[in-house]
């Protein structure tokens, strides 16, 4: 019999020549997190693509941007997300049944939505037409955005891997986080030559990172030893970094032009924190799909959960004597 | 609906001649899944998959040579089931659990929500396959072929009631005879899948032979993970009111 080492020294567990309990999940890169991340970034986008419409002088150029990465985001991943199944000439069965046991039947519905919804919003921003079903669809957007950047989190943890089930209360902050990071990113981007317009994008940019760090940080401190495969994913830590650094330049990217001298430092701050900032919201959701794996793929993280699990139910030593 | 048809899988009486893995492939037509030498034991099998409903798993210890026909659990709560965004995974009127072939459209949901790693899909069908317990041959009065071939009654088929009350005196014999390392596994309707239509008597603890210890359905975790998601957009919201309206 495989008498397997654990990662944590003291706790000694069986398992059958070493070899996984579950399957790891099938999702390719990057196919899988691309989507995650353009979803994200749409989500964030409609949401204030929606929050525009309550502004005194709505249809800023802002609004029309937010609008356009709400759409583009949504489209983009939905390419991601058919080109991900094993018969994506069959995507259209994801609209068969509305099935509220199912996230991913849930998603495809909400995605619908969203993908609807911001297309409508920015074609009419962009060519003027129907201004009225655009500023609806546009504050409708503020409910299906935030869910769209969630969900995935849902979607993940409603599966056997223990590192994505056990941290089903942070990822949809992470993900939430981590999609307002890209979002505000992309602004920040779009307003380079108008540091006056950049405040708001900016504030995203920074709370998002804020929000990921503080997510991440919380997740890998409550899930113990399920959290191993995050900690020891290079991405993840590479996402840690970059969040953390790329907030931090964009909160400094504000200084110079409130001074009135930077007119070369501010947008360049702003840029390498865009860039950070993007890079961090890819790297978490890659490194999310890659921790998933290694902890599908080492039975330590199904077994010695369960086996405590029982052990601390008194159901340990049922029907015989352990080995 | 008929009554719920199950397998019992006694393992002590398991002499691992593979029958069932070979009688499954040739009634469901079954390709192969590799011929792969592991060199860990007699099994070369590995593990169920897309390709392999039945696995005899083999493990040798100083006492003895534990031998186990492993299948798809077809679980009161089947997470498989319960995630499968287009319907393709339905449950039978034998209580059974069958993807239809026709609708799956290959999304992978199912691969990482089963908690026994059992379904799984082919890369060069693009579609989720898993045991069907024969439900064309049940459909025809016939019991499913592993239990067929079986020829130890190691595989046992039958309404799920009776099997149980097969099981317990099979346990109370062994128990009896100073087998006391003998149990029931996935008899037990309080479980976290809500007792399996696939259930087992093991010689040692579950994950020796693979199986996981205490599977739970994480679908019903779900009010609450969507409770946590919805935190987390009204917070996404709150924040970026703020940034729009706040500060300055």
């Amino acid at each position: 019999m495989a008498r397997e080492r654990a990662m944590v020294p003291e706790a000694e567990f069986s398992s059958y020549y070493g070899r996984p309990v579950i399957k790891a999940p099938i999702w390719h890169e990057p196919h899988m997190p691309l989507y995650l991340y353009l979803g994200g970034v749409s989500g964030a986008c409609a949401l204030s693509a929606a929050l525009e419409e309550l502004q005194p002088r709505p249809h800023g150029r802002l609004g029309t941007l937010a609008r356009l990465g709400a759409a583009l985001g949504a489209v983009l991943g939905t390419g991601f997300l058919i080109a991900e199944l094993g018969r994506p000439e069959r995507f259209l069965n994801m609209m068969r049944v509305f099935k509220p046991t199912s996230p991913m039947s849930m998603g495809s519905w909400l995605l619908a939505a969203q993908g609807g919804l911001s297309t409508m919003a920015a074609a009419s921003a962009v060519t003027g037409v129907l201004p009225g079903a655009g500023r609806a669809a546009a504050l409708s957007l503020g409910v299906t955005g935030p869910l769209m950047a969630t969900y995935t989190a849902v979607l993940i943890a409603d599966t056997a891997v223990p590192a994505w089930h056990e941290a089903r209360h942070e990822l949809p902050f992470l993900f939430g986080g981590s999609a307002m990071a890209g979002a505000g990113a992309l602004g920040m981007l779009a307003t380079l030559a108008r540091p006056e317009e950049a405040a708001p994008v900016r504030r995203m940019a920074v709370f998002g990172a804020a929000l990921e760090t503080a997510a991440g940080a919380v997740m890998e401190r409550r899930l113990g030893l399920v959290a191993e495969p995050y900690r020891r994913e290079p991405l993840m830590r590479a996402a840690r970094l970059l969040a953390v650094g790329g907030g931090a330049l964009a909160a400094l990217s504000a200084l110079p032009s409130r001074r009135g001298g930077g007119r070369v430092l501010g947008p360049a701050l702003a840029a390498a924190a865009a860039a950070a900032l993007t890079a961090g919201a890819l790297c978490t959701r890659f490194g999310v799909l890659r921790a998933g794996r290694a902890s599908a793929e080492d039975p330590a993280y199904t077994i010695i959960p369960q086996r405590q699990r029982l052990t601390a139910a008194g159901r340990g030593t049922e029907g015989g004597s352990a080995q | 609906m008929s009554e719920r048809m199950g397998f019992f899988t006694d393992t002590s009486v398991c002499i691992g001649c593979k029958a069932c893995e070979v009688a499954c492939k040739e009634w469901n037509g079954v390709p192969d899944d590799g011929f792969v030498f592991r060199a860990t034991s007699y099994d070369n099998t590995g593990s169920l998959g897309a390709s392999t409903w039945r696995h005899v798993a083999f493990i040798e210890t100083p006492d003895s040579w534990l031998m186990a026909s492993d299948v798809c659990k077809h679980c009161t709560h089947a997470a498989c089931l319960d995630v499968c965004p287009t319907g393709a995974l339905f449950r039978t009127e034998f209580d059974t659990v069958v993807v239809q072939a026709d609708v799956c459209n290959g999304c992978g949901y199912c691969v990482p929500a089963c908690p026994y790693g059992v379904i799984d899909r082919r890369e060069d069908d693009g579609r989720a396959w898993k045991c069907t317990m024969c439900y064309d041959r049940q459909l025809g009065g016939l019991e499913p072929a592993c239990a067929k071939a079986c020829p130890t009654d190691s595989i046992q088929f039958g309404p799920l009631d009776e099997l149980l009350e097969r099981a317990d005196a099979r346990l109370a014999d062994l128990h009896a005879n100073g087998r006391t390392e003998a149990r029931l596994y996935g008899e037990d309707p309080g479980d976290g899948v809500g007792g399996d239509g696939a259930f087992f008597l093991l010689m040692a603890e579950p994950e020796v032979y693979g199986l996981p210890p205490d599977p739970v359905v994480t679908t019903r975790d779900l009010p609450s993970m969507w409770g946590w998601a919805a935190v987390a957009a009204l917070t996404m919201a709150g924040a970026t009111a703020w940034t729009r309206f706040g500060g300055r």
